[in-house]
């Protein structure tokens, strides 16, 4: 999986700039999260942007990211989700789970 | 689309192919003419449960052995859509993974509850031996 990582204050916003999170590449992203955990970055916003489609195995990544994070006093939050993407996490009831944005900036202004 | 289509589709039992199984029933959901539903999201919820039923096969029914393969056959006509997908192992049991509801902060456990939420007919049979995930889309 393609993640781009930058950081602004105390956040860091990991983009994932593949099209697809499935099974084949979702383990990446749960990596980089622990690898970030590790370095005592607690505080991530993830940019979905560019996901076209998600599937269960994608779900589970961002929820092992939410877990960890809120297990350390810190926070994961998703931002610019599209409308196919977005449905995913109502049919699952994900979305009453996460913080979603409709903005970069606004999951970066309510950065705890 | 007046007969029916049949796919066959053979891929090593690895999930690099996911991608690929996934388009395939995007491409279908756009070649039905005479759907009159929401194509665009039928094509996404058949590339949804087609990445689903694959990585079930992968994982479970066929246990990660590199080795091995899933077969894939999807039937389409203007009524209805058939999707079966065959794996080599143990299969699994559908009716057990049901109840293991995922509960909100899980990590796994909600690939099946989607494709029941999204297909009409979804069940595992045996045939000859093999484990077959059945899953069907009424069209209309």
């Amino acid at each position: 999986m393609q993640l781009k990582m930058t950081e602004k204050d105390d956040a860091v916003i990991l983009t994932v700039e593949d099209e697809r999170m499935d099974a084949h590449n979702s383990g990446n992203l749960k990596e980089r999260m622990l690898q970030l955990f590790d370095e005592g970055k607690y505080q991530l916003v993830i940019d979905l942007s560019t996901v076209r489609f998600i599937d269960s195995s994608g779900l589970g990544a961002l929820v092992s990211g939410f877990k960890n994070a809120s297990a350390r006093d810190g926070s994961l939050r998703l931002c610019c989700l599209q409308p196919q993407v977005r449905s995913m996490f109502e049919l699952t009831r994900l979305h009453r789970v996460f913080e979603i944005f409709t903005t970069l900036d606004e999951a970066l202004e309510n950065q705890s | 689309m007046s007969k029916r289509v049949e796919l066959n589709i053979k891929v090593p039992n690895q999930t690099s192919y996911l991608s690929m199984v996934g388009q395939i029933g995007e491409s279908l959901a756009f070649s039905l003419k005479n759907y009159r539903g929401n194509r665009r999201e039928l094509a996404y919820h058949l590339n949804l449960c087609l990445t689903e039923a694959l990585t079930n096969a992968i994982f479970h029914g066929n246990a990660s052995d590199p080795e091995k393969y899933v077969f894939i056959n999807i039937s389409a006509s203007d009524d209805d859509l058939i999707i079966r997908v065959y794996d080599q192992g143990r299969g699994f049991d559908i009716d057990a993974r049901q109840k293991i509801n995922a509960q909100p902060c899980d990590e796994g456990g909600r690939g099946v509850n989607i494709i029941l939420k999204l297909m009409d007919e979804v069940r595992c049979v045996k045939e000859k031996g093999v484990n077959v995930l059945e899953m069907i889309k009424f069209l209309h």
